[in-house]
């Protein structure tokens, strides 16, 4: 005869699962375990990075000087008051003012377009210089050899970067329609510190971003 | 065996009749169903996947080009590998089981997040696809691990395989965000940390490997995306990129990913161990901390991978010993387990015989991993067959073992139904031993000094070879037969009752197959798990086969 493992143990109207609470904090957790991730998504670039400093080092201490150290500082600008915003935003939203915080978010996402307005203008001008990566690097005033590897890895953080800034863009909208819907209030508003902790994580990664590359 | 006795009838409709129609199953939350669903995949692409290993085996049957050119030869190993690997090994145990079990086993209604859980199931799907389509009509022929430079110079379109593959990365670190925060914040009142059942603590050990290392992959493969398409030129000499960097980036996420693969597969004979031999764990802390130890030492090996790259000396001891390491915890797990069946009631069954060739096996191949990871000595195995029978060994021999086990362990817990038990056992018996059958005259093969990735050989080799392939067959053969009768079970096997192998596991105290929300009301968990009674005096085993 099996050993049945004895009668089903019940906690009469016990109910740990599903309640708010625990909703919340699983949320913030995995956002957490999320935002982990990512970094160690620009970590691979980072190590590319040091790698190649290492190799090129003088290239790698040049390179900035062929920046526009003004845009990528006025960027840095941007990126670190859009923050500001978005978490007066989840102050707001937390506080019961819902259409504060939507204009917060409003601002904010005219900050992030700000941004990557800026970054296209840089662009143009390396893509003028043939600034370009790999193959197609034909800047003349800075051939050293090497010196197309601190391009492409410019390129890739910061257009990795500069997906994020759009995504987050994406992410911030929709909550500030969710805000002015009146789903997202005094009473629940996890999407809203989620998204602001994304956007927290892409200003994070662009301070580390502007002086490897335009400062050094 | 008659059908057990349950309290009284079931108290609602099982998790597979809460719903009908395939839409409903398309569309579900439920992490049973998801699992389910994962599985049915993984089985498809392990039949691709071995497919492709006996057309391998056939052409090495002879010396010489027998059934296939040497270009085509290459695209089948690379089928081969990217399907077993990619497709198959690492979502393999978490995505199916785990998903199945692992709310069961905390006493959790669901996952944390069961929308993503679903997401998670359609991005790896739809990353299948891809990789799939991108290697047949590609014709890829780099192997599964896209080493530069020739991946970003052979003719071939690798685009869609990387990104098909980035994809299905992304399923994983959803999978194990997900799973993390469900041990987190899930567990019943009275499941402490110290009374997590031991399957959970594998996969949470992975789930940490899997976030961690992933990104890291994912990066990667965008890295090389982009050196085929714009000529990044970083892992090209000839533009000042060093190829060296690329297998660096790689085995530091694919030395954890065989992590990835063996520690589920450890948590699953935990399980069983206990289970079968009815006593509790020789020491549930080891195996935990073991289990945290693998996870963690993982990341500090990748450079054995690149003992003949022209590494610094230092370099090469200190990954030599780090390597060590590892098998000092794998050890301490192998300790564990005999010292749980050590005196135990020991019950032959069918997953139990898996257990069985999963120890030997993983003893056996991880023995050869302490061997290649002495340098002097992986000079003379480097990229030979000594090597592949390692990584079978311990990758097919011990995750597939332990998959299989975990198939015939849960069986009747996921649809409520047995099979054949004689079947069972002598099919494991067969698959074992065509599985030594067909890899153990390989480390011969390499020791000899047969490369591996070759399809043609002189003539001495020969004998080695057929063995092998011979031993491949009955493997195969061997997948057919469980094929045929877990099919049948399905429909037609003895109805098992809630827990038909008497097991203390968790997952054993819902109704098998579980209701919708895994347990009529929130159960309460007043002893540890794998708490088995002291073994009776008259050494009777408490179960009849
Ligand atoms: C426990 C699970 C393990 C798995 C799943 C595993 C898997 C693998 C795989 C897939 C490869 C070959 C990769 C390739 O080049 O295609 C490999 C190579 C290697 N493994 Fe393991 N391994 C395991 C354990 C170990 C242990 C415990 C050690 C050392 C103590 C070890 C040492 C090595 C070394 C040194 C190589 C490289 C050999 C060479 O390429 O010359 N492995 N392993
Ligand atoms: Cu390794």
């Amino acid at each position: 005869m099996p050993h049945e493992g004895g009668a089903r143990p019940v906690a009469p109207g016990a109910s740990h699962f599903g309640d708010e609470s625990s909703r919340q904090d699983a949320a913030h957790l995995g956002m957490w375990i999320f935002i982990a991730t990512e970094v160690l998504l620009f970590a691979v670039l980072f190590t590319a990075y040091a790698f190649y400093r290492l190799t090129y080092p003088e290239v790698f201490q040049q390179g900035p000087a062929h920046m526009d150290v003004f845009l990528g500082t006025l960027n840095t600008f941007v990126l670190v008051s859009s923050s500001i915003l978005v978490a007066l935003a989840v102050d707001a939203v937390r506080g019961g003012k819902e259409f504060v915080s939507a204009a917060l978010l409003a601002l904010t996402v005219v900050m992030g377009i700000a941004f990557l307005s800026i970054k296209a203008a840089e662009y143009a001008k390396h893509v003028r210089d043939g600034a370009l990566p790999g193959a197609w690097y034909a800047y003349e005033a800075f051939a050293a050899p090497g010196a197309n590897l601190y391009f492409t890895l410019y390129w890739v953080m910061t257009g990795v970067h500069a997906v994020h800034v759009l995504v987050g863009v994406g992410v911030l909208v929709t909550l500030m329609l969710r805000t002015l819907s009146g789903e997202l209030g005094a009473r629940f508003h996890t999407p809203l510190e989620l998204g602001g902790m994304y956007w927290h994580l892409v200003d994070v990664v662009w301070l580390f971003l502007w002086p490897l590359l335009y400062l050094a | 065996m008659a059908p057990s006795h349950d309290e009284g009838a079931p108290l609602g409709p099982s998790y597979l009749d809460a719903e009908r129609g395939l839409w409903s199953w398309l569309t579900t939350h439920d992490h049973k169903r998801i699992g389910v669903m994962f599985l049915a995949v993984l089985l498809l692409m392990f039949l691709l996947g071995g497919v492709f290993a006996l057309a391998l085996r056939v052409e090495l049957l002879t010396p010489g080009e027998t059934v296939m050119g040497r270009l085509a030869y290459n695209r089948a190993f690379t089928v081969h590998g990217v399907v077993m690997v990619w497709l198959f090994l690492i979502p393999s145990i978490p995505a199916s089981f785990g998903n199945f079990l692992l709310p069961l086993m905390l006493g959790a209604r669901d996952v944390a997040f069961p929308r993503l859980n679903l997401a998670s199931f359609y991005l790896y799907v739809l990353g299948a696809v891809m990789t799939l389509w991108g290697i047949f009509q590609g014709g890829v022929d780099t192997g599964w691990t896209f080493y530069t430079p020739y991946s970003t110079a052979t003719g071939r379109d690798l685009l869609p395989v990387l990104v098909g593959v980035f994809v299905v990365g992304f399923s994983t670190i959803l999978t194990g965000i997900n799973f993390i925060t469900t041990v987190h914040t899930m567990r019943a009142p009275g499941i402490t940390w110290m009374k997590v059942p031991l399957f959970v603590w594998a996969l949470y050990g992975t789930s940490i490997i899997q976030v961690l290392a992933t990104p890291v992959l994912g990066m990667v493969l965008v890295l090389v995306a982009l050196e085929r398409v714009a000529g990044a030129g970083l892992f090209d000499p000839a533009r000042g990129g060093d190829p060296l960097l690329y297998q660096h980036l790689f085995w530091f996420y694919s030395h954890p990913a065989v992590y990835i693969m063996v520690l589920p597969g450890m948590g699953v004979i935990s399980e069983t161990v206990c289970a079968f031999s009815r006593k509790r764990p020789f020491s549930y802390r080891v195996i935990v901390w073991s289990t945290v130890g693998i996870a963690f030492v993982g990341f500090l090996t990748w450079g054995h991978h690149m003992f003949v790259s022209g590494q610094s000396t230092f370099g090469a001891g200190a990954f030599s010993l780090l390597s060590m390491l590892v098998a000092i915890f794998t050890a301490m797990k192998i300790f564990t387990w005999l010292g749980t069946l050590y005196r135990g009631s020991l019950w032959v069954s069918t997953p139990f015989a898996y257990v069985l060739g999963f120890i030997f096996l993983l003893f056996f191949g991880g023995m050869s991993g302490v061997a290649v990871a002495v340098t002097s000595a992986d000079l003379h195995w480097h990229d030979t067959y000594f090597v592949v029978a390692h990584f079978h060994f311990i990758m097919v021999g011990a995750s597939l073992m332990a998959f299989l086990a975990a198939l015939h362990y849960w069986f009747p817990k996921m649809w409520g139904r047995r099979y054949p038990e004689g079947m069972g056992i002598g099919t494991a018996v067969l698959i074992i031993f065509g599985f030594i059958a067909t890899f153990l005259p390989q480390f011969l093969l390499g020791n000899q000094g047969m490369p591996r990735r070759y399809a043609d050989y002189p003539e001495s080799f020969q004998p080695l070879h057929v063995a092998s392939t011979a031993g491949a067959s009955l493997l195969g053969f061997g997948f057919v037969i469980v094929a045929i009768y877990l099919g049948w079970s399905l429909r037609y096997g003895s109805v098992a009752g809630r827990n038909p192998w008497g097991s203390e596991g968790y997952e054993w105290l819902s109704d098998s197959p579980p209701p919708e929300f895994n347990f009529h009301a929130p159960p309460i968990f007043p002893r540890p798990p794998h708490e088995y009674g002291p073994p009776r005096a008259d050494g009777e085993v408490d179960h009849a086969a």
